[in-house]
């Protein structure tokens, strides 16, 4: 885009999201606009090109917010700077949607043809309305044979309440109605407010570390102008450092001048002390600062629990300066320090959910070359003592005497399933299993049957998603959104292995499936634990009640016959193999136990 | 330390066993190119070793050369090498090769000590194992041996053969202990990945021993020897006086130096370790080519890696480990800093400590490995 000139005037810009229900296109959307706004050329194109993590391509699913400016000439001839953020679908990811939308001033909200208005289409409209951007539906998909456009006007109508003559229609696969967006960007998203001579104003959104420039910041500029060699402050803690470079996002970072009110883009200024920058915060500059923050973000409120811990203890620190960093490019994330007798010095972390929780781990393995031990997930109980005392605990190590308990409570959630009627009959079936009540039924299309249930949030976190895509045969899909507080009949189970409790696989369940409970854990354990020289018993327990017990045998023979004409170095390298595997255990008295066998714990029974 | 032991790999056999997973050719064309490679091999040696004191041709079936055959090796050793008159000289011997004349020939030649592929004394046993020999032929092979004059001989024997139980393998023993010979090889049978026996436990064709029965075994061979008579000195193998321990075994389980002739062969000295090419093929072309030897590859143990292999090969022996030698070597007290692992092993019979060495029990020495694994 080499001569091209880009107008620099807050008229000419536009910010707006993309959101919607996971997997209804967005950033096949976004691809269709950047390759039409011609940032990228054919050669280098791939699909869902802004899922550039690993991790995201491997799985199809966008995790993180993604930023990219895009210089578009609209019919009136003028080149607008179209500044985009494709955001996640997954309501575990909902906090990166939230806080794009702060940078914003529309969104384009996709619905597909063929699903139409679902969960997290409606929670992220209303995120939208709370930030009172302009919003426009697009309904995606309508290649599809199973596109039904008129059912879908019909819902933006009675479900989303909003004016149907606004919405428009493409394919984003095919590429068609393409442009009619990006002209309605333009023509319906207002341009940013805020002004570019005030003080400076920045706020925080996001933030990555980068080893050799130090943490790199995404923020959004309110107000006022910042350029390199400015001293910066962050306003929560005070820190002061000067600005080495700006810029905005192109496929890669791309170097400017300046950023000014109204733009979104990167601040480096080589801040090593991770600490000092908060997602939600402001920068202004420090010789010429604005009156208050901005007022940042809500709270995120984790549902999901487990504390981790490095394998060897030794990496505790290494752990601890991976999660600061961490926990810079991903602020849904929260942990405090934690310790485990079993394990040793860890944290407890909270989660947005299981997927959320699955994915922290992955990427602490991969970007940050950790070896973790994960504990069980828990959900927030609420226990009310017999003191009057109410207690919020998600630790079971956390958890008080059994005897000093008057009422327990969990959360539940409201479950809507939705997949083809002929699989109906195994899903109720699960959801009953589960504790599922007060369901509702109903007939979205022909052939579809949405189910609705209420159930324990504990249920869904330990393995019912699994079971839900294997008994739908992968066409269900499931969604749900936390209700309320229920009486539940709240009991702690201890793992026992040789008669030493394993604090980290303690779990807080509901009484009736307590004993299942048990067995399950014994049972996994049982095949990830390795035969050792000793007979291993692993128990389950209640206080001093035994519920469950399994047993691993000893090794009986384990001997090679011979060590074939001297040929000692084979044997050698088979046996320093064996005991390197068992260096990466943990020791639990006198039992070495794998990290697989912690994760197994927490395993879906049906793979 | 002890003098250096010499091994002599004959990479040739008849007809290849469905469950060996060494390398020896049936292919018998290039026997005397071989041995005059050996021969030319110890030159390379000369200067870097000295005396042997034990010299031990293995293979492969050494028994398949002739005795001029061997007569080349041998005199080839004596002019390299000095070899003392009380040397352990020994050789392996399929029972199916070599009549009364071969066998006093042998004698001749200097070599003591015979170790004979016996396997078993069923027939039916030994069609499993594919072997070229019958019971009758082992009987008759041991009989040319103590007439030869050899007072020092062993057997192999394998347990856990497929329809094998223990009333038949007890009845092998006591065949074996009926020909009284001085030393006895008792080893598991064991499917070794890529063997024609492997392709066959894989499709299902027939079931081995479980962990239980295997240990069943093993118990029941070292407290029939002992009651014969024989010390389970090491786990496979059981002598009738100290004497008639493997002297040159000895050396591979102590660090002893040794060196390896002969394709596939592995050598040993000052922490060092080297094996020569596998194929004859190889073997050969790096021998033609110049004064180098047909080294395959090599290692330098790091002292981690002798601290594994001196705890392995030890508490594969009876004696176990000598503390004050493992203290001397690497600096560290067993007894002392494993105060907590080894209480558990003794009080679990997997091992008996005193203030000179930890000795594995018969329990012990059939979980050897894993024992080795946990200090
Ligand atoms: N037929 C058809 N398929 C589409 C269209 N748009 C997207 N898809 C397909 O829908 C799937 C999901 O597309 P994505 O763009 O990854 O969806 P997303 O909304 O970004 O998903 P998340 O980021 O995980 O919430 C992919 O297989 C796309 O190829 C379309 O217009 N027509
Ligand atoms: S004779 Fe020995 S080396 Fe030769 S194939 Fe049989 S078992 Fe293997
Ligand atoms: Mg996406």
């Amino acid at each position: 885009m080499g001569g091209l000139f880009i107008l620099r005037n807050m008229d000419y810009i536009r910010n707006f999201s993309i959101i919607a229900h996971i997997d209804h296109g967005k950033s096949t959307l976004a691809d269709r606009l950047i390759q039409h706004t011609g940032v990228c050329d054919i050669r280098n194109f791939q699909d869902q090109i802004l899922d550039n993590m690993d991790i995201e391509r491997e799985r199809g699913i966008t995790i993180k917010s993604q930023a990219i400016s895009l210089p578009y000439t609209a019919r009136d001839e003028k080149t607008y700077n179209l500044n985009l953020i494709d955001t996640p679908g997954h309501v575990d990811f909902s906090y990166e949607v939230s806080r794009s939308l702060a940078s914003c001033e529309g969104v384009l909200l996709l619905i597909d043809a063929a699903q139409g208005v679902q969960a997290q289409t409606l929670a992220n409209l209303y995120l939208a309305m709370e930030h009172d951007l302009e919003i426009i539906p697009v309904i995606n998909k309508i290649d599809l044979p199973s596109a039904d456009v008129e059912r879908v006007i019909e819902q933006i109508d009675s479900e989303l309440g909003l004016d149907t003559d606004t919405h428009l229609k493409c394919s984003a696969k095919e590429g068609t109605g393409i442009e009619d967006i990006l002209e309605a960007i333009v023509q319906r998203v207002p341009p940013p407010r805020g002004n570019p001579g005030a003080p400076l104003a920045a706020l925080i959104f996001d933030a990555q570390y980068d080893p050799f420039r130090g943490t790199v910041i995404h923020c959004r500029i309110m107000d006022g102008t910042v350029q390199s060699g400015d001293i910066i402050r962050f306003m929560y803690g005070g820190a002061t450092y000067k600005v080495e470079e700006v810029g905005h996002f192109l496929l890669a970072r791309q170097k400017r001048d300046r950023l000014s009110a109204g733009e979104v883009g990167y601040i480096i200024a080589g801040v090593k002390t991770i600490s000092d920058v908060r997602t939600g915060d402001t920068i202004t500059l420090e010789n010429r600062p604005c009156d208050k923050p901005l007022p940042g973000f809500k709270e995120v409120k984790p549902v999901v629990f487990a504390s981790i811990y490095p394998i060897a203890s030794d990496d505790y620190e290494d752990l601890a300066v991976a999660l600061e960093k961490y926990k810079l490019n991903d602020a849904s994330f929260v942990y405090e320090k934690d310790a485990s007798v079993a394990l040793g010095q860890g944290f407890r972390c909270g989660f947005l959910g299981l997927l959320h929780l699955d994915i922290v781990q992955e990427r602490l393995e991969r970007e940050y070359d950790q070896s973790l031990i994960l504990s069980v997930p828990s959900v927030r109980f609420r226990l009310t003592l017999k003191d009057g005392t109410v207690l919020y605990v998600d630790n079971p190590s956390h958890y008080p005497p059994q005897m000093s308990i008057a009422k327990g409570e969990e959360p539940y959630i409201r479950a809507a399933m939705m997949m083809p009627e002929r699989y109906l009959g195994a899903v109720m079936k699960l959801c009953q299993e589960k504790r599922g009540m007060n369901s509702s039924l109903s007939y979205p299309g022909p052939g579809r049957a949405e189910l609705i249930y209420e159930m324990p949030l504990s249920e869904v976190i330990y393995d019912f998603y699994d079971r839900f895509k294997s008994v739908s045969q992968g066409y269900g899909s499931f969604d749900y959104e936390l209700i309320d507080f229920r009486d539940s009949n709240l009991v702690l189970i201890d793992i026992l292995v040789n008669g030493e409790k394993v604090d980290a696989l303690s779990q807080i369940v509901h009484r009736d499936r307590a004993r299942a409970c048990g067995l399950q854990s014994c049972e996994r354990l049982k095949e990830e634990i390795p035969k050792q020289m000793f007979k291993i018993a692993l128990q389950a327990a209640i206080g001093g009640e035994i519920i469950a017990r399994t047993t691993i045998t000893a090794f009986r023979k384990d001997v090679t016959a011979k060590c074939y004409g001297g040929d000692i170095s084979r044997k050698r390298k088979l046996l320093d193999k064996q005991r390197k595997g068992k260096k990466r255990m943990k020791m639990i008295g006198n039992v070495s136990i794998p990290q697989s066998a912690f994760l197994a714990v927490l395993k879906s029974d049906t793979d | 330390m002890s003098l250096p032991g010499l091994y002599i790999h004959i990479p040739f056999c008849r007809t290849k066993c469905p469950y060996c997973h060494f390398y020896s050719t049936t292919d018998l064309t290039s026997v005397d190119v071989v041995i005059a490679s050996i021969v030319g091999e110890m030159e390379l040696y000369a200067d870097e070793f000295d005396t042997f004191d034990t010299i031990y041709i293995g293979g492969g079936t050494p028994s398949l050369l002739t005795i001029q055959q061997l007569d080349v090796i041998l005199s080839g050793v004596h002019r390299h090498f000095h070899i003392p008159p009380n040397a352990e000289i020994t050789i392996e011997v399929n029972p199916a090769d070599g009549d009364l004349a071969w066998y006093r020939s042998l004698k001749n030649l200097g070599v003591n000590r015979l170790h004979m592929g016996v396997q078993s004394f069923s027939d039916q046993a030994l069609t499993f194992l594919g072997r070229r020999h019958r019971a009758e032929d082992a009987v008759a092979a041991l009989e040319n041996t103590v007439r030869a004059g050899f007072d020092n001989f062993g057997l192999d024997l394998i347990y856990g053969i497929p329809g094998q139980d223990m009333q038949s393998w007890r009845e092998s023993l006591a065949r074996a202990v009926s020909l009284a010979p001085p030393h006895l090889s008792a080893y598991q049978l064991a499917i070794e990945e890529e063997t024609p026996l492997w392709q066959r436990h894989q499709r299902g064709s027939f079931d081995i021993p479980d962990e239980d029965a295997s240990l069943s075994f093993f118990l029941e061979t070292s407290a029939y020897l002992e009651r014969s008579g024989y010390h389970h000195y090491e786990v496979s193998n059981y002598a009738s006086s100290p004497s008639r321990k493997s002297r040159h075994n000895q050396k591979y389980w102590d660090h002893t130096p040794y060196l390896g002739l002969g394709p596939g062969a592995h050598s040993f000295k000052e922490g060092r370790r080297w094996w020569n090419h596998r194929g004859i093929e190889g073997y050969l072309k790096d021998l033609a080519a110049g004064t180098a030897a047909p080294v395959a590859g090599d290692e330098t143990l790091s002292r981690e890696d002798l601290r594994l292999e001196t705890l392995f090969m030890s508490l594969r022996t009876a004696r176990g480990i000598d503390l004050a030698a493992f203290r001397l070597q690497f600096g560290e007290n067993l007894l002392k800093e494993q105060h907590t692992i080894i209480q558990p092993l003794v009080d679990r019979g997997f091992i008996v400590v005193n203030d000179e060495r930890i000795s594995p029990t018969t329990r012990g020495l059939a979980v050897a490995d894993q024992l080795a694994l946990i200090f």
